[in-house]
């Protein structure tokens, strides 16, 4: 059985499917984060399978931006919800809610 | 080329008093701004007369100096005229104005600002010799916008005064409207003509255009005129001026700013005979006011309003004149004119410092007797203003009123007109002399009236002696005046006086008219002063009440408009359009507000769903 590429990117569909639903239904900020870099981490599947597929370094240059800008995310994503949870001693998102219009 | 480096000074030397007094005339002890404004302002007088020394003679020719190209888009140069006219125009501005200047320096004493005085002053001969020595119809509007902001900052000079700073104001709008009329008549001038210079304009005049055009033209210019020389209808400035220190009412409305109507209607003279209707309209309008001003003055009891109404009336004389083109005439007036008013208005200065600040007639009486000097001086100019000869104010005056006889047909109206002035001229001026200075004191307790000091006694005597010999100048006999200014009028049909017995009965009569007026005046103001406050005497003391017409016409007209706009369109409309927006945006946002529900996860609901109807489009439609 030949691995095609259409398989990577069935696999990245539903590592992403899985990120957004993680995303949308749960409340604590650290799995949200996860989901998040699941989805990145989808997307930076199929930048590689096509760039194989392709002849194409680019796909490789993009995945390594996509890295960069994801760990500095999360740096600044983490230090956020550490501070959110030292003043209100949970990392639920849904309560964090202060800027409702 | 001397003449030229003269001319220069002239004009820059008033202009250096002014900047340097503006810098440190503060810093200066008294009296040293003063004779620093004196000084430049003799200086220049004697530069004047030395270039003007081939005139006399008989034998120079006109000068222009040009300083710089100003406009040159426009062909319009800074440049000046020497010739004649601004001559004689420069040597009154800068005799008399020297002569005021030294006055000055003791009626301004220990005022507060005494260095800024002076240096307004002397940016005043600035201004004014601008105006005169102007080669084109752009410079002279510059010296005649300069002079009027000299004015404005000499009348409310002591801007403490409520009155003071409201008369200032009230000179500056009432000047506007006829400013409104030059400018209309500078525009139509370049229209037709293409150029400013008075030298092009007055020589393509002729030929180059309409009566329409010509008529067009001078009215605008009367207009002009009749703001700044305060002839009726815009005669309304004048009267409150005078809340100005008195050596201003004297240089400034009296003896030369409020002449440059008259100066520039004899300097147009040869617009003004293309348009016989103009000229018409211009001793019409003259006529009217010195009849008008001269009942006014009737019944004022300030000693300065007496005088400002009887400038008026004088001024309409001068309109007489150049209306009738009797152009020497006016300007011999002119001249005249600056010599007995600055006089009578340094007298009554003299009056008002002597009593401490009283200006009410009704408060003044015998001071003749405490101030000999000062009344033998206005002494001479009241007989002058008169017209009783050989004083200077009997040759002009007598000059206008023949000439206008000798034209002949409606002209004898204007003369009957003037006549009648005469008279009444000679009435007012005596009720004014026999409440000053004639029959008991009613000054009250505690003032000493005094004779003022030298400084302001001397100029005193000049004037006088002016006053008393100015006329001989131009006698039917040697009308020297007339061979002095013939080359400035040379394209001018000018009027001259009827030939044979005429004149000599015509001045018989206007005699006979001042005799009466003293006459009268003696016979009710000498023991007594007279109840004045019947219903005719109140209507001539307010000015047949022009100012409540003019306040209920235009200045309440005007608020109100500017009510309405501030109440309506402004409040209603723009106001309301920007906060017709305001309140819009707010609304939406009231309704958008709950999209905003501050749940993280709702927002990633949207940007999934905004996400995936993007990509939905993409893949449907192919592209936006």
């Amino acid at each position: 059985m030949i691995v095609t590429p259409a398989w990577y990117m069935a696999l990245a569909a539903v590592l992403f499917a899985i990120g957004v639903a993680g995303m949308l239904l749960r409340r604590n900020a650290l799995i949200m984060f996860m989901s998040i870099e699941l989805m990145l981490n989808a997307a930076n599947l199929t930048f590689v399978a096509a760039g194989r597929e392709l002849n194409l370094i680019d796909g490789q240059v993009s995945v390594l931006f996509v890295m960069v800008v994801a760990a500095a995310e999360v740096v600044v994503g983490l230090a956020i919800v550490v501070a959110v949870f030292r003043r209100r001693a949970t990392a639920s998102v849904d309560e964090l809610a202060g800027l409702r219009g | 080329m001397i003449v030229e480096a003269a001319l220069t000074l002239v004009l820059l030397l008033p202009l250096a008093g002014f900047v340097a007094l503006l810098g440190v005339g503060k810093r200066l002890p008294e009296p040293w701004p003063g004779i620093i404004a004196t000084g430049v302002v003799a200086a220049a007088f004697a530069l004047a007369a030395a270039a003007a020394l081939d005139f006399f003679r008989g034998s120079g020719d006109a000068v222009t100096v040009t300083w710089f190209e100003w406009l040159p888009a426009l062909g319009v140069q800074a440049s000046f005229l020497w010739d004649p006219l601004s001559a004689l125009m420069t040597l009154v501005v800068t005799g008399v104005g020297a002569l005021i200047h030294a006055y000055s320096i003791g009626y301004m004493h220990r005022d507060e600002r005494y260095g800024r005085f002076f240096a307004y002053m002397n940016l005043f001969v600035f201004s004014m010799l601008i105006l005169v020595l102007g080669d084109n119809f752009a410079v002279l509007f510059v010296g005649w916008e300069l002079v009027g902001l000299s004015s404005y900052l000499l009348i409310s000079f002591w801007f403490e005064r409520p009155t003071a700073a409201a008369a200032g104001k009230k000179a500056f709008v009432v000047n506007r409207v006829g400013d409104v009329g030059f400018l209309v008549a500078l525009m139509l001038i370049f229209g037709a003509f293409g150029t400013f210079a008075f030298s092009g304009v007055f020589a393509e005049a002729p030929a180059g255009i309409g009566t329409g055009m010509a008529t067009a033209i001078t009215l605008m210019l009367l207009l002009g005129a009749a703001g700044k020389s305060a002839q009726l209808p815009l005669h309304v400035w004048l009267p409150d001026a005078m809340e100005g220190p008195t050596p201003v009412s004297a240089l400034i409305h009296a003896a030369t700013m409020v002449t440059a109507g008259v100066y520039m209607v004899a300097r147009t003279g040869v617009l003004f005979e293309l348009a016989p209707v103009s000229s018409g309209v211009v001793a019409t309008v003259g006529a009217l006011t010195a009849l008008f001003a001269a009942t006014i003055a009737l019944a004022q009891f300030d000693i300065k309003r007496v005088l400002a109404y009887s400038t008026i009336s004088q001024l309409g004389f001068m309109f007489m004149a150049v209306g009738a083109a009797a152009h020497v005439a006016g300007i011999f007036h002119l001249m005249t004119h600056a010599f007995f008013k600055a006089l009578l208005f340094l007298g009554a200065g003299a009056v008002i410092h002597g009593l401490g600040g009283e200006q009410d007639l009704r408060r003044m009486g015998g001071l003749a007797r405490v101030m000999p000097r000062t009344f033998a001086t206005m002494a001479v100019a009241w007989l002058a203003i008169s017209g009783i000869p050989p004083l200077a104010g009997f040759w002009s005056k007598d000059e206008i009123l023949a000439s206008l006889f000798g034209r002949g047909g409606l002209w004898v109206v204007l003369w009957a007109v003037g006549l009648a002035t005469a008279l009444i001229t000679a009435f007012y001026m005596t009720r004014m002399m026999w409440l000053a200075f004639g029959g008991a004191p009613r000054w009250g307790e505690g003032i000493h009236p005094h004779e003022s000091p030298p400084v302001m006694v001397v100029p005193l005597l000049v004037l006088a002696a002016l006053s008393l010999v100015g006329g001989l100048v131009n006698t039917p006999w040697r009308p020297g005046l007339e061979h002095f200014l013939e080359p400035a009028f040379a394209a001018v049909s000018l009027t001259h006086l009827p030939g044979g017995v005429t004149p000599w009965v015509l001045a018989a009569l206007s005699v006979a008219a001042g005799v009466i007026g003293i006459a009268a005046a003696t016979s009710r103001y000498r023991r007594r002063v007279p109840d004045e406050d019947s219903g005719g005497w109140l209507l001539l003391a307010g000015g047949y009440r022009v100012d409540d017409a003019y306040a209920a016409l235009f200045v309440s007209g005007g608020g109100a408009a500017a009510a309405w706009t501030a109440a309506t369109l402004d409040q209603r409309g723009i106001d309301g359009a920007v906060n017709g927006v305001a309140r819009i945006t707010g609304m939406v946002a009231e309704r958008l507000r709950p999209l905003q529900s501050g749940l993280v996860r709702w927002y990633g609901a949207v940007v999934l769903l905004g996400s995936v109807g993007l990509i939905a489009w993409f893949l449907t439609r192919g592209g936006l």
